[in-house]
């Protein structure tokens, strides 16, 4: 299956992989809506930056997802091999946050549930909007 | 300073409604013309240092920004304009000879835009392109004179070496150190991926590169540097540069602030030790000086590549062409005034040198009344702009061209002509390794690729209309051209007749 | 076709049914659960309780997981002995089975105290029902008193914080949440806890209970309308240790989850596991220990080959909104960072050249990458320790361990 890879080599740290996520798991029509009146929607993505060195981070949809063998209410699942949330069914226990080895299980603006990257399977984007955003192709979806 | 004599000559523009602070212009400005007041919670610019460069207008990922004009305003005078004015400012501020980059911008005429291409009507019918096969491939090199025979009476097929193009275009030498690895890697892939050649310029060649030596043209310039024997063994050609378009009689300076490990390393120079270029190549005052030269490097390469010699196009070009000719080159490359450059003084690259297209038409016939027109192959260069630029220089008498600005905005120069000052935001002219890896080769091999190959269509296209199926019936065929708006006197240079007639 | 037989319904049993669905799509599976409910998760009885969840959010899977996993459910009933490759059960039936998973949990453990008997309304926390028991009892203002100042007591309490009762918890200890927290963390907590109205009482014990009092041995006496003990739980472990099976402090069983006895697999709260943070056995009482456990045994009864390693205790749990995430051991050299006005806290533990332990309260974000460098067993020397420190990020490691995590490519070790 087609995964989402990152090469820091390429990576610029402009961080608009984080807006182009936030924006289109937003649910707004468009960036600036997803972001009208100081809005700051959270990105599923994170570029850690220093020293010189600079790469996005996001979920690697595991083959043996401890996120989801953890998780305490069934909300995390795993469908032809991406790994996404049931927000309606999570608690916000953040067992998935403790058990996930890259930090990749984000903790929603309110705090009350996780968010996690789905690879923009739910929300209509195509290929996921990180992809499509990174001007230098530091993040690809690719089969390897 | 308390005084500002001279203003920026750029303002920018934030549609604060579309902006979403996302600070990538911050991030991505390499003369730090925006930032964010985290405490304001605004996003701010100083457009002192701007050069307009556009690396800001393309990453808004919201398209909030523009880039004006300054639209403050010296009191208007014909005569002194603005810029005159700023530079005289400039240079009373620091007493330095004003440096610029890429091409002379000034409002000389482009005879490109002079001239028109013919088309067949009835007579002679147009060629469809994608229903005929349609020749553009090239050799560069000498042609022999006539036609030889073994003694068994086979065809003689031993010729000079040459270089075989698959389209008229090549790359112009741009050194390493001027545009950085990834530029290089760029045109070197995009070459071998397209049967053309990119050229090292000055600068030597980075070990990594090696591999992309049957595609690459290696330099030899006045300053010689990283000129060795597998360097020369490496190229499919060897370039004597004596000159250059964008500062004709001037040699070159890479700060040592720019020789780094690598590019040390490539130009075998120590680290930090400036790159100085002579402006003459201290072993070449006359044309058999030159002649010396071409066959120490044809010895050194066994006679099995081409050698080229580059020139700038100047006042009696078509004289010096002659010699080059005579010297025992298989090439000529002319570079108009038009030219690009990694950084020259200003008033040479604004008001030294002639237009390519003059250079061009004066060398061709000059070659063919010495009848030698078939010992050299003719490249030329500065400012091809597009594949009209292509068909009208094949046309007035080129075999091919080279292309230097236009295969850098492939890249995504847009002409901010900053160069010199090392900070390129697009990766391109620089060392710097924050700004060197926004330009990913494997993006940028691919856009020169299809630059290429939307020209080469576009040249099929230009051919099949004028009835022409092969680009040897092009070369010279003068008759296909046409000016105007042209003095009697271009005419006669350019040796094509006006519109109409 | 092979039998298989689960007794247990939460975690480890659902971890083992994907288990063997993964290799063997064919074999009968039955669940013998004594408790009448679909699958749900017993972690979320708090929040249940609290009215955060509702019954149809209970089920840690969808309504039709036994019927796609082709599993029998016998509910309500309970296993009463394991009998030659057959569970007996009460009323005599017998199921047989050609492999058996003992995923039974564990029971709260109530200690003896004086007068507890006369209590009417006494409850414990460990099950919907029990959950359930004490929704009917609570009204705005009725006063409860905990018994116990653990992970479960003081989920109850929060729980009853929402529903405006009026909430006492006493604890033996001298500080709350001893088996996660240290003492500042606790301390930290304690404060947050009790800035929300809930009392909290400790190093003490109930001297001796009245129908609606208890009178404390610091010689207080609290007035309660009902009680919640909530001191501790114990494995269910009697099956195996009645049919012969080696039983511990829970039932041991090696890595692929086998007991001693042939056949017959234990995974969850009811079994022994190997901390890999400090090299001892224990009992891991967390979920998702139990359906990994649970799925590794599933896997091998379906006749593959898996292994249950690098177990370590970790919590991720809140309380009246403040969050902690703690894992490994706290036996090391340690790097402190508390800003208590704040109510945050971090603490990493190093020894041996390893992260061994952390606690983190308030901020938790990306805590799995610490977890993963306790599990991983990742030398402190591969890593930048001053970013470890700052915060969890992958930057700490090295580009080898970037690239093959991030840019997926495979660098040779």
């Amino acid at each position: 299956m087609k995964k989402v890879y990152v090469n820091e080599d390429w990576c610029l740290a402009c961080h608009l992989c984080e807006y182009y996520c936030a924006a289109a798991n937003s649910g707004a029509p468009n960036m600036i809506k997803a972001f009208a009146g100081g809005k700051k929607p959270i990105p599923r993505i994170k570029v850690e930056e220093g020293s010189g060195i600079s790469f996005a981070v996001q979920c690697r949809h595991c083959d043996e997802p401890l996120c989801v063998k953890g998780c305490i209410t069934g909300a995390l699942s795993v469908k032809d091999g991406v790994i996404s949330c049931d927000e309606s069914r999570c608690v916000g226990c953040y067992t998935c946050v403790m058990s996930c080895p890259y930090g990749c299980i984000v903790i929603s603006e309110d705090s009350k549930v996780i968010q996690k990257c789905d690879l923009c399977v739910k929300n209509n984007n195509g290929d996921p909007a990180c992809v499509k955003g990174c001007p230098n192709k530091a993040i690809v979806l690719e089969e390897r | 300073m308390a005084l500002n004599y001279y203003q920026p000559l750029f303002e920018v523009i934030r549609d604060k409604e579309r902006c979403i602070k996302c600070q990538a212009c911050a991030r991505q400005c390499a003369n730090l013309v925006h930032s964010y007041d985290e405490e304001l919670d605004v996003m701010v610019s100083d457009p002192t240092e701007c050069v307009d460069c556009q690396r800001c207008v393309s990453i808004c990922p919201t398209r909030a920004l523009k880039i004006t004009d300054n639209p403050n305003t010296f009191r208007r005078n014909s005569n002194w304009s603005m810029q005159i004015m700023t530079e005289v400012y400039k240079q009373a501020d620091s007493g330095g000879v004003l440096l610029s980059a890429m091409g002379n911008p000034k409002e000389y005429p482009v005879y490109w835009d002079k001239i028109l291409l013919n088309a067949s009507q009835v007579t002679n019918p147009p060629i469809d392109p994608l229903r005929e096969p349609m020749e553009t491939k090239v050799f560069l090199g000498k042609k022999p004179r006539n036609v030889k025979f073994n003694k068994d009476g086979t065809v003689n097929t031993d010729i000079s070496p040459t270089l075989e193009l698959s389209t008229p275009i090549m790359f112009s030498a741009m050194s390493y150190g001027s545009i950085s690895k990834n530029a290089h890697e760029s045109l070197a892939r995009a070459a071998t991926e397209l049967g053309i050649y990119y050229n090292t310029g000055e600068g030597g060649l980075h070990r990594d590169f090696y591999k992309y030596g049957p595609n690459t043209i290696v330099q030899v310039a006045s300053g010689r540097f990283g000129v060795f024997k597998d360097y020369l063994e490496t190229g499919a050609a060897v370039e004597i540069k004596m000159g250059q378009g964008a500062k004709p009689g001037i040699g070159g300076h890479l700060p040592g602030a720019k020789i780094l490990e690598d590019i040390s390393k490539t130009r075998m120079i120590p680290m930090g030790a400036d790159a100085i270029s002579p402006a003459p190549h201290h072993d070449i005052y006359s044309i058999e000086d030159l002649r010396q030269l071409v066959y120490s490097l044809k010895e050194a390469t066994c006679y099995k590549k081409p050698i080229i010699v580059k020139i700038a196009a100047v006042h009696n070009v078509a004289a010096i062409a002659s010699g080059i000719a005579r010297s025992g080159a298989d090439i000529i490359a002319i570079d108009g005034y038009r030219g690009g450059t990694g950084a020259a003084p200003t008033r040479i690259r604004d008001n030294v040198g002639i237009p390519i297209e003059l250079a061009l038409a004066s060398v061709d016939q000059r070659l063919r009344d010495e009848g030698i027109r078939n010992e050299v192959s003719v490249v030329v260069a500065g400012s091809v702009r597009s594949s009209a630029d292509v068909v009208k220089a094949i046309a007035l008498g080129a075999d091919a061209v080279y292309i230097g600005t236009a295969a850098l905005l492939a890249l995504g120069c847009h002409l901010c002509r900053s160069c010199q000052t090392g900070k390129c935001n697009w990766g391109i002219a620089t060392q710097r390794p924050d700004l060197v890896k926004r330009l990913n080769p494997e993006i940028g091999y691919k856009r020169l690729v299809n630059l290429v190959h939307a020209w080469d269509h576009e040249i099929k296209e230009m051919m099949g209309g004028m009835g022409i199926n092969s680009i040897e019936a092009l070369r010279g065929n003068r008759l296909m051209l046409r000016g105007i708006g042209l003095t009697e006197k271009e005419l006669e240079v350019l040796g094509i007749q006006h519109a109409g007639q | 076709m092979t039998k298989y037989v689960i007794i247990g319904n939460s975690a480890a049993a659902i971890g083992a049914v994907q288990g063997i669905r993964e290799y063997d799509k064919e074999g009968g599976i039955t669940i013998i659960t004594d408790e009448p409910h679909h699958t749900y998760s017993r972690p979320l009885i708090s929040y249940w309780l609290e009215g955060k969840v509702a019954d149809d959010k209970m089920y840690y899977r969808g309504e039709d997981f036994y019927k796609e996993n082709n599993v029998d459910v016998l509910f309500s009933r309970r296993a009463e002995k394991i009998e030659k490759n057959s569970v007996v059960l009460d009323g005599g039936d017998r199921i047989a089975f050609d492999k058996l998973l003992v995923a039974t949990g564990s029971k709260p453990f109530i200690p003896p105290m004086k007068g507890l008997d006369k209590v009417k309304n006494s409850f414990t926390f460990m099950t919907w029902d029990s959950a359930k028991a004490i929704k009917k009892k609570v009204k705005k203002n009725t006063k409860v008193l905990i018994i116990g100042a653990g992970l479960i007591g003081l989920k109850a309490a929060e729980a009853l914080h929402h529903l405006n009762a009026d909430i006492t918890v006493v604890d033996l200890a001298d500080r709350i949440l001893p088996s996660i927290l240290d003492v500042r963390a606790g301390e930290i907590m304690q404060k947050h806890i009790e800035s929300k109205g809930t009392k909290i009482i400790l190093n003490t014990s109930v001297e001796e209970f009245s129908p609606n009092s208890a009178k404390l041995t610091n010689g207080d006496t609290v007035d309660f309308d009902i009680l919640i003990t909530a001191v501790g739980v114990r494995p269910n472990t009697e099956l195996i240790s009645e049919a012969g099976g080696k039983v511990e402090r829970g039932i041991i069983t090696d890595d692929t989850q086998l007991t001693t006895l042939k056949n017959i697999y234990a995974a969850g709260d009811c079994t022994v596991s190997h901390d890999c943070s400090t090299d001892t056995d224990r009992i891991l009482a967390l979920l998702p220990n139990a359906f990994m456990q649970g799925e590794v045994a599933g896997k091998n009864m379906a006749g593959a080959e898996a292994h249950y390693q690098n177990a370590i205790p970790m919590n991720a749990i809140g309380f009246y909104g403040l969050h902690i995430i703690t894992a490994g051991s706290y036996d090391g050299e340690e790097y402190v960072e508390e800003d208590a006005e704040n109510e945050r806290y971090k603490k990493l533990v190093f020894k041996d050249g390893l992260l061994k332990g952390y606690i983190l309260m308030g901020d938790v974000k990306r805590a799995g990458i610490y977890t993963s460098m306790i599990k991983e067993r990742i030398p402190l020397d591969n890593v930048d320790t001053d970013i470890m420190k700052d915060s969890p990020q992958m930057l700490m490691f090295g580009r080898a361990r970037r690239l093959e995590k991030l840019g997926g490519i495979a660098v040779k070790e």
